[in-house]
């Protein structure tokens, strides 16, 4: 009762969307599409939740075809748009009162699958949606996605444009809903929310390039990667970028990634390299590879 | 049924709270009726007129008084000679010339009757008709009035002579053609902005992905549409009793009716537009060129049909507003019953059902 699609492409007036994807989400896992904006993922969820028609291959949804069955996917799937979908006039109460009404449920008879994320924002509740905190908006996005007790939920950037604090918070209501044996089907941008998810796809210009558990996904990264410091950032990545033995840099928050060429690499070597370009305060130590440099490998091929 | 009302309260959370939507459906109507009618109640208030007088005697002298002092009229010259009212019409300032004939006391005592010829300057249609209904009102009295003194029938008879627009017939009613509009653009115009807009911002991508069927949306969005609607054309139909004095002369239920049928098929052409619009300002725009301007223009509200040549006669017939606008005249202005405007309402029923048809074969059920 999962999610599988099946050589999926669709192009729009010659633009190639998505290409030849093919995937299995198994029920009641949380699996995470990550990938850049443009990547394809707003497509693939288009075409899973019926909106769209793929140009070729199958897919089907809790164990019905997209195009076929779109009427019953249609009545047992929860999907929240990447764009805030809810009605700004109406208040956060009135907005739950109408996707309830809409899916013939009401707000008391499912209640215990939203209470956790509906007490947080029940203060608000006279208050009109569109005056609401980022936050706020998406946690009562998620409200109406999940009033209904859909199968399946689609969630589409569910995090973008939310700060740090909240976005944890919506993590952490997303393992919760995994136990009440909703498959959750969630797309990011951001590489740091992949280890969230008991699988994930990564995505580029409309293709997969892995798909894996977050765990093996990194197990599989040969290289050793560093993180190099300095007070110079700026030009700490210039002058490696002028390095002979360079593989690939790049900034990962306040440092960079370095991975070299060979296998060998001596820290003091580079680090009188970099000395000797007039750098100061530097700072080299071996690191786990994560998700990002992963894609960052990946989308080089 | 739950699920339906849900959505129709819904859909008046949306137009309550939105003050813009509130404005137009129920600032405009109003603002218009008031408009349209004080306009043409205040053009027929002291117009300027001068006097062709060949007769000049007692009997010409009281007309001629009784039209200065009532207050639709002010004399502002005497002319002489026939050949100067071109003249003074060119000029501009003087709206009509009132010609008596030569000995007129003489021949409405002796004959029985005489007459007035009134030139009306008629690039001004619709002034022209109402100065000379003004003016025919005044020699009634004056008619009357020799005629309890006296005995025998004296008459004043009354020509109208239409300078530069002798074609001129239809009677300008402004309150039929008011009501076309409104209820078009309350019904087509903000019913296709209201489907536009969830289409604009995403609310439509949920809509689609829920058991809600996309008939159900879409009569979600008519329903208060049509009584809103309907309260409009009350309003603007006692607005004209009221304020106007206008006369209705035929059957309100059929009336109320014919309107709703208009209304519905306004609606039906407002969801056409948001079957083809993905913005809300593209449903405008569509709905102010293509709805608002044929109404104007070739629906017979302003311009008689008749003297339009040939090919726009043939494009007016397709448009709904014209037939609307023959039905509620018909209504109003002459009481005829449903057997006088049958085949008007049959072409509006099947307007309707073609432009349902087409939007039902339009409407999508996906986001593309």
């Amino acid at each position: 009762m999962g999610i599988s699609l099946d050589n999926i492409s669709k192009s729009y007036k010659g633009f190639k969307a998505i290409q030849n994807i093919s995937f299995e989400v198994k029920p009641g896992e949380l699996f995470g599409i990550i990938g850049p904006d443009g990547a394809g993922k707003t497509t693939l969820f288009r075409i899973l939740t019926t909106l769209l028609v793929a140009d070729s291959g199958t897919a089907s949804v809790a164990g019905m075809d997209v195009v076929k069955d779109y009427i019953g996917i249609r009545k047992s799937v929860g999907y929240m748009p990447g764009k805030f979908s809810l009605y700004q006039d109406l208040t956060v109460e009135e907005n739950l009162q109408f996707f309830a009404t809409i899916f013939g449920t009401t707000l008391e008879e499912n209640y215990d699958l939203i209470k956790d994320i509906y007490e947080q924002i029940e203060p608000f509740k006279t208050r009109r949606a569109g005056k609401l905190s980022g936050g706020m908006k998406q946690k009562l996005a998620l409200c109406c996605a999940l009033i209904h007790k859909p199968k399946v939920l689609f969630l589409d950037e569910p995090t973008t444009g939310v700060d740090p604090v909240s976005r944890k918070e919506f993590w952490d209501m997303l393992k919760r809903l995994q136990e009440k044996e909703i498959t959750i089907l969630v797309s990011t941008p951001y590489m740091d929310e992949a280890a969230l998810c008991d699988r994930v796809a990564l995505m580029q210009d409309g293709q997969l390039l892995e798909i894996d558990s977050p765990k093996h996904i990194v197990q599989k990264y040969p290289k050793a990667v560093y993180e190099i410091g300095a007070k110079e950032r700026h030009k700490l990545i210039q002058v490696l970028r002028d390095f002979p033995n360079l593989y690939s840099v790049y900034p990962f928050g306040e440092f960079v990634h370095y991975t070299d060429k060979r296998t060998d690499l001596e820290i003091p070597e580079l680090e009188n390299y970099l000395k000797s370009k007039g750098l100061s305060e530097i700072y080299i130590g071996l690191t786990e590879p994560t998700i990002e440099d992963v894609f960052m490998e990946l989308a080089r091929k | 049924m739950k699920r339906f009302i849900g959505f129709v309260r819904k859909e008046f959370y949306h137009i309550y709270r939105d003050k813009r939507s509130l404005f137009i459906l129920f600032g405009m109507p109003i603002a218009q009726i008031l408009l349209f009618g004080f306009a043409i109640t205040n053009e027929i208030n002291k117009v300027e007129i001068a006097i062709l007088d060949h007769a000049k005697d007692a009997t010409t002298i009281e007309i001629i008084h009784k039209m200065a002092s009532s207050k639709y009229f002010s004399i502002n010259r005497y002319l002489d000679a026939e050949s100067q009212v071109e003249g003074v019409f060119k000029q501009g300032k003087i709206k009509a010339v009132i010609n008596f004939e030569k000995d007129f006391g003489e021949k409405l005592i002796k004959e029985g009757q005489s007459t007035i010829q009134v030139i009306a300057d008629a690039t001004d249609p619709n002034t022209a008709n109402s100065i000379t209904n003004y003016i025919q009102a005044i020699i009634q009295q004056y008619n009357q009035s020799i005629n309890n003194n006296q005995a025998g029938s004296s008459q004043v008879f009354m020509q109208t002579h239409m300078a530069f627009n002798p074609e001129i017939k239809s009677v300008f009613m402004f309150v039929p053609g008011v009501m076309t509009i409104i209820l078009m653009l309350v019904s087509a115009m903000m019913t296709s902005i209201s489907i536009t807009r969830e289409k604009e911002l995403g609310t439509m991508e949920i809509l689609l992905v829920s058991p809600l069927k996309p008939f159900q949306v879409v009569l979600g969005k008519v329903v208060p549409y049509i009584l809103l609607s309907i309260i409009n054309a009350i309003i603007i139909v006692l607005l004209s009793i009221f304020i106007f004095k206008m006369p209705v002369q035929g059957s309100l239920i059929l009336l109320g009716l014919e309107s709703v049928l208009f209304i519905i098929t306004s609606l039906s052409l407002g969801i056409l537009i948001s079957t083809i619009a993905e913005t809300q300002q593209t449903a405008m725009m569509i709905s102010l060129m293509g709805l608002m301007l044929p109404v104007i223009l070739l629906s017979g509200f302003i311009f008689p049909i008749s003297s339009m040549p040939l090919p726009l006669q043939l494009i007016s017939n397709t448009i709904p507003a014209k037939w609307f606008i023959i039905i509620i005249k018909g209504i109003m202005l002459k009481g005829v019953g449903i057997a006088f405007i049958w085949k008007e309402t049959a072409i509006l029923i099947g307007m309707t059902l073609f432009f349902m048809g087409v939007s039902i074969y339009k409407y999508k059920i996906r986001l593309e």
